[in-house]
């Protein structure tokens, strides 16, 4: 059972607008749900719509295909832990990567593109050797963002002297091959400039994303996450499908624009992140401020009593508490307290975890309701009015030397103005420093004390006082 | 080190620059603590409390003074008192240098370090030692309380079967500490508080509180530098004027707290304004001390007038909790001072050198100035270019940027235009397709909430799977064609992402909740 070409395109003009009610579905809390069924709707409809087309054969295989996958990808979905969830989105992007380059070869491969004629067919191979670039760096890209997420390679940006340089030779072998890859006589030798390009560009890649500290990658995961959506729209023009074009362009230009709010937050320009022109965005150079004071601690205890004594507490989380697995024990403090008539709340910097609005989603697992997480805009200025600020695991959002010290890497950047509340109790393991590699001053004020120990058996204890 | 702390010897002055817990802390600084007999007193704190703190009690002052190498007072010393102190003393105090430079002479004369608690600068870092704040919440909260006492009737609005209570309108003039503590305050009662000041940049600050921000029609700032405001022009005045008499007929309550240092307090409430209020109004008035905001406060004094308003000139000032945020205000400040072990007088510090008004028999005042208003930066700006020049330059970069605008959107018609002459219709109908969905993608996204990126992104890389499509298209029939083979494998791969990312979404959406 065939249907006709026209009722396809229909079915795709639909499948389109399922996508676009998806993504601006997603925009607020109350629809979201709706926007994930829209975006399930729309997928169903666009492959279907493929599958029962014309030109189509090998349904067989198809069908096999598409059983494994849903198998793999339920199971992984169900498995993967919340705090895993950068890894495991990174991961996916980079199979949007690998079948970006293998429909591209598929593409070339073609016997029907082959006959294609004069201008037609350069497009056609411009396209192709397009595709399959954004696809390998997409792939390579997000293979090594998911090593660093999972801390399987080193998080520390790789970063040396002649990096720009080479990126740019690289490039430049890149362009040169295309130009071969288009004036090559046959098949085979087409297929070897494609491979030596696919092998370059996958080079790419990974120095890209290597040169890309672990503070960073928020911005590098919805930025390859863009990348496989231009990935998609450069297959969807080779191979005339709209429908892909449409939806590639769309998941790209998300991607970007995610990109570029994340990097406001930063106060950073979305060019020195992408192209890692090192941690020291807008670092001005300069003496670094010399820091004052020593560091105190407290004890447990010490921390229980004061949390008993305070009306207004404010707990800023950082990755540490994504690592130490501590939102659930931080919400049962939270409501311990706020039986006791205090006024709990959370404060979320932009780009607090490896991923934007990762602490968003972690205590949305632990269910914390969602009107007390707050955002670093709404709770500053209500910092000087809390008694007690508790930072869980978080360092270079809460660095004063971002409003202070213009020698500062991270100088500019806005972040939660904890040092202003009466009491700062920062929940920390040891004195090291945070993914800017900045020494925080924070840690040296008067009113700042330290709580040493992995996150989540101090909060453990905390509740063991408390109750 | 010996800290010792007399008696207030003026009546009037009801706290005392010490309580057992403040004892109990500088002990744990190292300090030696001796203090009077019966100098807590008024503050309601009984020599047994202090013995019980550890501090050594003492019977005359002159004792302290004599053996004593720092002193802990209240109110600025008398001249008597002044020939009691032994060469070195440092003495922690109110001095207001400004006004007694006869007090500055005498304890430069006896060689006395005197630190001016008043003049400690008002910079973030000094927060902590800066009595002026602490003294002034307490007297914005007092005030409040005072004008509720007078008033006589509930500030809150009620609605009870023995009929409809109107709630009471509060207008604060001057928010400074003392004017956002009685803000914070009324607002708490239940009264509907308005706020006026000169400075715009407090009107955030106002709001935080709970208070309406009132200002007048003329765009003037009376930020300064130095963190008070300045006296602004005629012009301003006169508007000023005018909105306090129309809500003078309105309010019921007037809680005036504008200090200029230094100045006399400027004449805000005039007479005709107290002759518009209703009766049975209060007006506090918080800068009685320095001349009064009202033209008919008595410094000291409260009277109700003829036509029935009451004007509050002196207030009761907490003397137990003021006695002990003075305490620990002095606590700080001699913990920025290095504490017994390591006391030193820096005069390099920023806050020392400015609040140590006369140090090794010299005088120290007037001290360098200091910013420290957060948007001190607006001061330069008004000194430089007129308004005509900033509108001219404001012309000149818009006309800049719609001339980059043509440009740009010239060179993308050009573009267009090359594409459109050399591609294949086909290419050209994918292209319109492609741009279109940039922008619809683009504007979509634009207004996502934070808390949402997350989900997004998952969504957005499932929706990216869409290129299994390609995969679909390009599989044969004969599956040992290569071209089957890496189709196949494409199709694998963007399905598990599909799967694996609207899984993945769902989950962690169904994980928020209100």
């Amino acid at each position: 059972m065939f249907i006709i070409k026209e009722i396809q395109t229909a079915a795709y003009l639909f499948a389109c607008i399922l996508f676009i009610l998806s993504l601006s579905g997603l925009s607020s809390q109350e629809s979201a749900k709706r926007g994930v069924m829209y975006g399930i709707l729309g997928m169903i409809v666009a492959v279907l719509a493929t599958i029962f087309g014309q030109s189509v054969e090998g349904h067989i295989y198809i069908v096999i295909a598409l059983a494994i996958a849903s198998v793999i990808g339920v199971i992984v979905a169900r498995k993967v832990e919340m705090t895993a969830m950068p890894q495991l989105v990174a991961i996916l992007h980079s199979f949007v990567g690998l079948a970006a380059v293998l429909v591209g070869f598929g593409s070339y491969l073609d016997p029907l593109t082959q006959k294609l004629q004069g201008i037609e067919h350069s497009i056609h191979l411009v396209e192709v050797f397009v595709g399959v670039f954004i696809g390998t760096i997409t792939l390579t890209g997000s293979v090594i963002a998911w090593g660093k997420l999972d801390g399987k390679v080193q998080s520390k940006p790789w970063n040396f002297k002649g990096l720009q340089s080479m990126n740019f030779i690289l490039f430049s072998t890149c362009i040169v091959l295309g130009v071969f890859f288009y004036q090559a006589s046959t098949l085979e030798l087409g297929i070897i400039y494609l491979l030596i390009m696919t092998a370059i560009a996958s080079f790419i890649g990974v120095v890209l994303v290597m040169a890309i500290g672990g503070g960073d990658m928020p911005v590098v995961v919805s930025m390859l996450n863009s990348y496989s959506g231009w990935a998609a729209s450069a297959a969807g023009f080779m191979l005339g499908n709209d429908l892909l074009i449409v939806t590639g362009a769309l998941v790209g230009s998300s991607g970007a624009i995610l990109s570029i709010h994340m990097c406001k937050a930063m106060n950073r320009s979305f060019f020195s992140v992408i192209f890692a022109s090192g941690a020291g965005g807008s670092s001005q150079g300069g003496e670094k401020k010399a820091i004052e004071g020593e560091v105190t601690s407290l004890g447990h205890e010490e921390v229980a009593q004061l949390l008993k004594e305070s009306k207004s507490i404010v707990i800023v989380p950082g990755y540490g508490m994504a690592t130490a697995k501590a939102q659930y024990l931080i919400y049962e403090l939270v409501q311990t307290l706020k039986k006791e008539g205090k006024n709990v709340r959370f404060a979320i910097h932009p780009v607090a975890g490896r991923l934007p609005g990762h602490m968003n989603v972690l205590l949305a697992e632990a269910n914390v309701p969602y009107d007390i997480v707050l955002e670093m805009d709404e709770i500053n200025d209500d910092m000087s009015e809390t008694d007690v600020v508790m930072v869980v695991g978080a360092n270079d959002v809460v660095n004063p030397s971002a409003q202070d010290d213009p020698a500062s890497s991270i100088y500019g950047m806005p972040v939660i103005e904890v040092w202003k509340a009466e009491k700062v109790i920062i929940l920390k393991r040891g004195m090291s420093a945070g993914y800017s590699g900045e020494e925080n001053p924070l840690f040296y004020k008067n009113n700042s004390e330290m709580l040493y120990g992995d996150a989540k058996s101090s909060v453990e204890k905390l509740l063991s006082y408390l109750k | 080190m010996k800290v010792g702390i007399p008696s207030e010897i003026y009546q009037g002055e009801l706290r005392v620059a010490a309580t057992p817990k403040t004892i109990t802390r500088l002990q744990k600084q190292g300090f030696e603590v001796s203090i009077q007999k019966g100098a807590g007193q008024r503050a309601n704190i009984s020599d047994s409390d202090y013995r019980e703190a550890g501090a050594q009690l003492i019977d005359t002052a002159a004792e302290i003074y004599a053996k004593s190498d720092i002193v802990l007072k209240v109110k600025e010393p008398s001249l008597e008192e002044i020939t009691l102190m032994k060469e070195g003393l440092v003495l922690l105090s109110y001095l207001w240098p400004a006004q007694n430079m006869v007090l500055m002479e005498a304890l430069a004369k006896q060689k006395v370090n005197s630190v001016a608690m008043d003049a400690i600068p008002r910079i973030s870092r000094a927060q902590k030692m800066d009595v002026l704040s602490s003294m002034a919440n307490i007297a914005g909260y007092r005030a409040v309380i005072e004008a509720s006492f007078y008033f006589g009737r509930f500030l809150n609005g009620q609605i009870t079967a023995a009929g409809k209570v109107e709630p009471a309108k509060v207008l604060v003039i001057g928010a400074g500490v003392a004017g956002l503590a009685a803000i914070g305050a009324a607002n708490s009662l239940g009264a509907i508080v308005r706020a006026f000041d000169t400075r715009k940049e407090v009107a955030e600050q106002i709001e935080s509180m709970g208070a309406s921000f009132l200002t007048v029609e003329i765009d003037e700032d009376g930020a300064t530098s130095s963190g008070y405001s300045k006296e602004m022009s005629k012009e301003f005045i006169e508007a000023e004027m005018k909105l306090f008499l129309e809500q003078a007929q309105d309010v019921d309550i007037i809680v005036t707290t504008a200090q200029i240092p230094g100045r006399e307090a400027p004449k805000l409430i005039l007479d005709y304004h107290v002759e518009a209020m209703k009766s049975g109004s209060v007006i506090v008035d918080l800068a009685a001390s320095t001349g009064g905001n009202c033209q008919l406060t008595k410094n000291g004094e409260v009277y109700t007038t003829s036509n029935g308003v009451t004007i509050i000139g002196k207030l009761n000032q907490l003397p137990n909790q003021a006695s002990q945020l003075y305490g620990n205000n002095l606590c700080h400040l001699l913990d920025d001072m290095g504490k017994a072990e390591k006391f030193r007088i820096d005069m390099e510090d920023a806050v020392i050198s400015r609040a140590m008004v006369t140090y090794d028999g010299k005088i120290n005042w007037p001290p360098a100035p200091l910013q420290v208003s957060p948007s001190a930066g607006k001061t330069e700006k008004n000194t430089g270019p007129s308004p005509e020049e900033l509108k001219q330059r404001e012309e000149q970069k818009a006309k800049s940027i719609a001339i980059s605008m043509m440009i740009r959107i010239a060179v993308v018609g050009l573009l267009l235009l090359f594409v459109g002459k050399y591609a294949p219709p086909s290419f050209i109908q994918h292209f319109t397709v492609f741009v279109l969905a940039i922008f619809v993608g683009w504007q979509v996204i634009s207004n996502v909430s934070h808390a949402l990126h997350t989900p997004l992104m998952a969504v957005t890389n499932a929706i990216s799977g869409i290129i299994v499509v390609g995969g679909l298209l390009q599989t044969k029939n004969d599956f040992s064609n290569t071209m089957t083979i890496i189709a196949s494998i494409a199709i694998l791969v963007a399905a598990i992402n599909i799967v694996g990312g609207f899984v993945v979404t769902h989950r962690m959406l169904k994980m928020f909740r209100k």
